[in-house]
């Protein structure tokens, strides 16, 4: 009978944690802020059906960046948790924070027990009646949450990125000025970032019940060159 | 409360019904085996929609009864079931109120889930479900027979759909109505119904039925003047569902009232 090899622990998980990261890293990053009416989801995304950004719940929305298939599996979730949550008690007891809590396990768990981490950043939004309310939760793939002020950056190469909206993000901006802001950090100094080339999703503060609202590209177009 | 999880072959997919099912245990409603006493539990009755040259009106009286007794005034019978479409409710008022609010998720849900919006032939069939859903409990006295009614945004045009308690679906061309004054609310908008309606024509044609059909069916609320409680009545068109304020009522009920004293 053959053995198997001693790994240390510390040894597995940096392995995995590598391996998740490079998965992370290879896809494009997307940038979430605050505004004065809400929270802007913005993404580079070539595609206008494999959405990276979308909505949970009435004042909740999602966002995911690495593998496409795993992160819309933890989307769906988060959809089937809010809806059962609403149905069960109220549609005011549904929280971004509980929500943000359930993915922090269960991505814990499987990049623990499961042969292959999910190689996936998400990020769970909760728009809030006033400014001082938004939350913003980054959950890294090891289930790590971060409680987020103002803006975050997920996957591609996210540091670069967190580093230019740092220098352009203004609190309370109108959505124009976080857009512009948002899509020039994206790009960098040496691209441009058509409307073509992002997803762009709000949370609305003011909106009657479901304040999550696609803008369209066309709308994008107009916004971007304003 | 677990966030839930299925291996790929044994996902529900778009469906929150069948999510509720694998979550949760079934409702004691469909275990009983005796009926229940009608007089126990609240009623909802008549309801009428009407397709008009934009869309659809639906329109639903505020009374609730359980046997002889008003048990509510103010009860609310048409509902959004989505942007484009709604529903209006007769007969047991418990289960029926419950089952637009699972209808209504279960609309949102879907659009969530998959990332667009059901047909409206889509939705009526997920209604009709859940009727057929009901049936041990219509057959313990508890039925539920809506009205649905929508916005078809790929026909550009309004449509209805009455059903039966077994779940089945028929779609009806210019008007319907449910509950126990329908007989009298169906009869006045028979008479009177013409192609290309108004709105303004629409609505005063609905709130006559209900009018009549309050006159004749002890079940039927009338407006109440005094407490100042109209009935719910909505249009739906290309703007989606929109909800009449209590002002328009209750001046529509003013006039509605003059032409009557004027006639007779």
């Amino acid at each position: 009978m053959s053995m198997p090899f001693y790994v240390a622990p510390e040894q597995v998980m940096k392995d995995r944690a590598d391996y998740a990261r490079k998965g992370i890293a290879r896809g494009r990053s997307l940038v979430g802020c605050t505004y004065d009416d809400g929270i802007l989801l913005c993404a580079e995304n070539p595609s206008q059906m494999l959405h990276k950004i979308s909505e949970i719940y009435d004042r909740i929305a999602f966002a995911g960046v690495g593998k496409y298939s795993e992160f819309d599996q933890l989307r769906i979730a988060g959809v089937r948790h809010a809806d059962l949550k609403g149905y069960s008690f109220s549609r005011e007891d549904v929280d971004a924070r509980s929500l943000a809590n359930q993915y922090a396990q269960m991505l814990g768990q499987i990049f623990t027990h499961e042969m292959k981490p999910m190689e996936v950043d998400i990020l769970v939004v909760e728009v809030g009646r006033k400014p001082v309310d938004d939350q913003l939760f980054h959950i890294q793939y090891d289930g790590l949450v971060i409680d987020e002020a103002d803006f975050t950056v997920l996957g591609g190469d996210a540091d670069a990125v967190r580093d230019r909206v740092a220098a352009s993000y203004e609190p309370g901006a109108a959505l124009d000025v976080a857009l512009r802001a948002a899509v020039q950090a994206l790009a960098g100094s040496e691209r441009t970032l058509g409307a073509g080339e992002l997803e762009v999703a709000v949370l609305d503060r003011n909106a009657r019940r479901r304040c999550f609202r696609r803008i369209s590209r066309a709308d994008l177009a107009e916004l971007l060159t304003d | 409360m677990a966030m839930p999880f299925f291996s790929p072959g044994d996902d529900p997919g778009p469906d929150f019904a069948e999510l509720l099912r694998r979550t949760s245990p079934p409702s004691p409603a469909t275990q009983l085996s005796t009926p229940i006493d009608p007089t126990l539990y609240a009623h909802g009755t008549t309801c009428v929609a009407i397709r008009y040259a934009d869309g659809v009106v639906m329109a639903g009286d505020r009374r609730a009864t359980s046997g002889n007794w008003i048990s509510n005034r103010r009860i609310e019978k048409v509902f959004p079931a989505d942007r484009y479409s709604g529903v209006a409710i007769a007969g047991a008022a418990g289960p029926a109120v419950e089952m637009v609010r699972l209808f209504q998720l279960q609309l949102e849900h879907y659009e969530k889930v998959e990332g667009s919006v059901l047909s409206l032939e889509g939705k009526a069939n997920q209604l009709s479900q859940m009727i057929r859903g009901n049936l041990p409990a219509a057959l313990q006295g508890m039925a539920v027979v809506p009205i649905f009614a929508g916005y078809d945004l790929n026909r550009g045009d309004g449509r209805l759909f009455q059903f039966d308690i077994t779940g089945g679906r028929y779609e009806e061309a210019d008007h319907t109505a449910t509950g126990s004054g329908q007989l009298h609310a169906s009869t006045v908008v028979k008479l009177n119904w013409k192609p290309e309606m108004t709105r303004d024509e629409t609505v005063d044609l609905v709130l006559r039925a209900l009018w009549e059909a309050a006159d004749e069916d002890s079940a039927t609320g009338g407006p109440d003047l005094i407490r100042k409680i109209y009935p719910i009545v909505a249009t739906i068109t290309a703007e989606g569902f929109v909800q009449l304020d209590d002002d328009e009522l209750a001046e529509r009920f003013r006039s509605l009232i003059e032409r009557l004293n004027g006639s007779e």
